[in-house]
């Protein structure tokens, strides 16, 4: 009796810890590029973009419009590859400055940034990792 | 020459933080001393540097001289408009400036570009209103190459050059200038810390 109930309680530990380990996997995943994404940030993006991802007037556009981020998820690598011009609308703002293109950047770096980008700055638009920067790149224009 | 110029302004600037309560902010550039004789006695007077006259046109198309700045400080930076490094970082500094003396008639801001073939009276006003900037307080500048080139290097002491990324090259610096028209500080432009400096200092100048 007392053996079955130890039993009991160590497969609901074992199961309880597969579980969080699971978890825990795919929240690494995600921290591993967020993380480095800030990084990355610091030095490749903040310096037009801001500390806190809020831009420079109608110049350079701000991170804060959640929506028009979501809408345009899979464009964001192409804008980061081969850079960005002519009329944007977001945060009831146009913008038509181009931005240079950061094409020095690999799959898995524009990850990086487009995941802490897009979960920063009162935005939670969950990973975006390399494979999916790879397809998306195969969309640009 | 220049360097040893920046190793004064850090001493100069080091020394100064040590008299935190009455600060007076110290005086830059070469200075010549002249005796003069004065009721039979002989005084030391100091000249220091100062700017040069100088003729510009603002974003609105109006003629902007030295004149414009007599009994006023102002902040003077070098930028141009398709600037792809240092500028918005710079910029979004100034606005911080902006934003706190845009009311007090006795400061201004001079925004000197260094690329006058692309950046023309038209394409700073529109920078300007991208910027989110109005009125007289801050004024973007487009003169001759030459003029701009002379009175960065020699007068502001700030180094600028046309071989760079996107074109150009220039420091961040931020140059203080009292009603006098003398150097009162140097501060770098993509710097939040130094640029509040350069704020509360601003402040200090303009009680003298």
């Amino acid at each position: 009796m007392k053996a079955k109930f130890l039993f009991i309680i160590a497969l609901f530990i074992t199961i309880a810890a597969i579980v969080s380990s699971c978890q825990s996997e795919s929240d690494m995943t995600f921290n591993r590029y967020y993380t480095s994404g800030s990084l990355l940030y610091q030095t490749k993006c903040q310096n037009c973009h801001g500390m806190n991802g809020e831009g420079l007037g109608q110049l350079i556009p701000p991170f804060s419009d959640s929506v028009y981020l979501k809408k345009n998820i899979t464009k964001l690598p192409c804008f980061i590859k081969n850079g960005a011009n002519g009329a944007i609308t977001l945060a009831g703002k146009t913008f038509n400055s181009k931005m240079p293109a950061q094409d020095n950047l690999s799959a898995i770096e524009v990850g990086e940034i487009l995941t802490y980008v897009t979960n920063s700055f009162g935005n939670k638009l969950g990973l975006i990792d390399a494979p999916k920067v790879n397809a998306d790149w195969t969309n640009c224009n | 020459m220049k360097n040893a110029l920046y190793a004064i302004f850090a001493i100069v600037f080091l020394a100064s933080c040590s008299h935190p309560d009455k600060k007076i902010l110290p005086i830059y550039g070469e200075r010549q001393t002249v005796s003069k004789t004065v009721d039979g006695k002989t005084e030391v007077d100091t000249i220091y540097k100062t700017i040069p006259p100088f003729t510009f046109v603002n974003q609105y198309g109006k003629t902007i001289t030295e004149k414009d700045l007599d009994g006023k400080i102002y902040v003077a930076d070098f930028f141009f408009t398709s600037c792809p490094n240092i500028c918005p970082i710079m910029q979004r500094n100034m606005l911080a400036v902006y934003n706190e003396f845009k009311a007090d008639s006795g400061v201004k801001i001079l925004s000197h570009t260094i690329d006058p073939r692309h950046d023309t009276v038209p394409v700073l006003k529109e920078y300007a209103d991208k910027l989110g900037i109005g009125g007289n307080s801050w004024w973007l500048l487009l003169g001759p190459k030459e003029a701009t080139y002379t009175l960065a290097e020699k007068h502001y002491l700030v180094a600028v050059n046309d071989k760079g990324e996107g074109g150009y090259v220039h420091q961040g610096w931020f140059v203080l200038i009292d009603k006098q028209k003398r150097i009162r500080g140097a501060y770098d432009g993509t710097d939040v810390n130094a640029v509040k400096q350069l704020i509360a200092d601003m402040h200090t100048l303009e009680q003298e």
